[in-house]
């Protein structure tokens, strides 16, 4: 880092700190990556396209299942292309929702003593959430 | 430099010279227009149905527990408050569905001119009230 990086002024008088032993390095460290900076980004478009036709089919789905007993829920989901969307609904909702809190918390929560443990929960809340709805289903297909 | 704000905000110019980044102005001195205001609602929706997948959960799980829990979730979103869950997570889910559509296209790289932004942002909200009524319309004649 050049000597300019020790301090500056800008033009409205305010100084600009910046640590003298830091590197470039330093100062982008922990601000995303050039190479798997895109990812979370790119995971939450590829749910998002995976559940335009997932959604519709389950919103339909859902309907004709309205006013039924468990049974015919049951019988719905031994079907297997039911169980099979059902369970690509689920896992695929659970983690388009904990990649969009997941932004929804570092935008608003600048505390970082509060921001990773509320990731944290959250992504595990979402995760055992999703796991009992898969297991769910899957206990409904093969067992009734 | 001592937060990540500073991080983000301090930049240097091609001459070698730090300088603060300019602000955009602050959102409170903004009127409020349908870019914006569809905006944070996709954000809203987004949270919405995230507090929606306990419901769904819970009907999941339900179903594969016993037929008295099952007539327990049944009995819950059959009543006042649960209809009115229902509805707001059906609303929440079109709206989040047609503007999530809308984001795809931005990401794809088309409707980008301020006129097609206006205009896109009316068909969803068009889109939503008319997909919302007919899935409860639907859900009532089921009922
Ligand atoms: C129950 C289902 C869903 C849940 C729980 C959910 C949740 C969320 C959350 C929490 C966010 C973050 C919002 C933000 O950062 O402001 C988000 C963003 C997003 N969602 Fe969903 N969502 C669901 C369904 C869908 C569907 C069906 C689509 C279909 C297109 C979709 C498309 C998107 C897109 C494109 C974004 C990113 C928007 C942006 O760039 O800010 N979501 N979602």
């Amino acid at each position: 880092m050049s000597e300019t990086a020790k301090t500056s002024t800008t033009k409205t008088g305010g100084k600009l700190h910046v640590g003298v032993m830091q590197s470039e390095l330093g100062r982008a460290r922990g601000l995303g990556s050039a190479r798997s900076g895109t990812h979370h980004w790119w995971a939450e478009r590829v749910t998002s396209m995976a559940l335009v036709p997932l959604t519709i089919w389950f919103v339909i789905a859902a309907l004709r299942l309205v006013g039924h007993t468990r049974g015919d829920v049951a019988h719905w989901a031994a079907n297997p292309v039911n169980a099979t969307l059902g369970a690509a609904l689920v896992i695929v909702t659970f983690h388009h929702m904990q990649l969009g809190l997941q932004v929804v918390v570092e935008d608003y929560i600048h505390a970082e003593s509060m921001r990773m443990p509320m990731i944290l929960a959250i992504k595990g809340a979402a995760f055992l959430l999703g796991l009992a709805s898969l297991v769910s289903i899957l206990k409904l297909a093969f067992m009734g | 430099m001592t937060d990540t704000r500073d991080a983000l905000t301090i930049a240097r110019t091609s001459d070698g010279r730090l300088v603060r980044r300019p602000l955009s102005p602050h959102l409170q001195v903004y009127r409020p227009q349908i870019t914006s205001i569809l905006s944070i609602m996709h954000r809203m929706t987004g949270i919405a149905l995230s507090a929606g997948t306990l419901l769904l959960a819970w009907w999941l799980v339900a179903a594969a527990t016993s037929d008295s829990s099952y007539a327990t979730v049944s009995g819950f979103m059959r009543s006042p408050i649960g209809l009115l869950f229902l509805l707001g997570w059906i609303a929440s889910l079109w709206y989040h569905f047609c503007n999530g559509i809308r984001h795809l296209a931005w990401d794809a790289g088309f409707g980008f001119e301020l006129p097609t932004v206006h205009a896109s942002g009316w068909a969803v909200v068009a889109a939503t009230a008319a997909l919302t009524a007919l899935t409860a319309i639907a859900v009532v004649m089921a009922l």
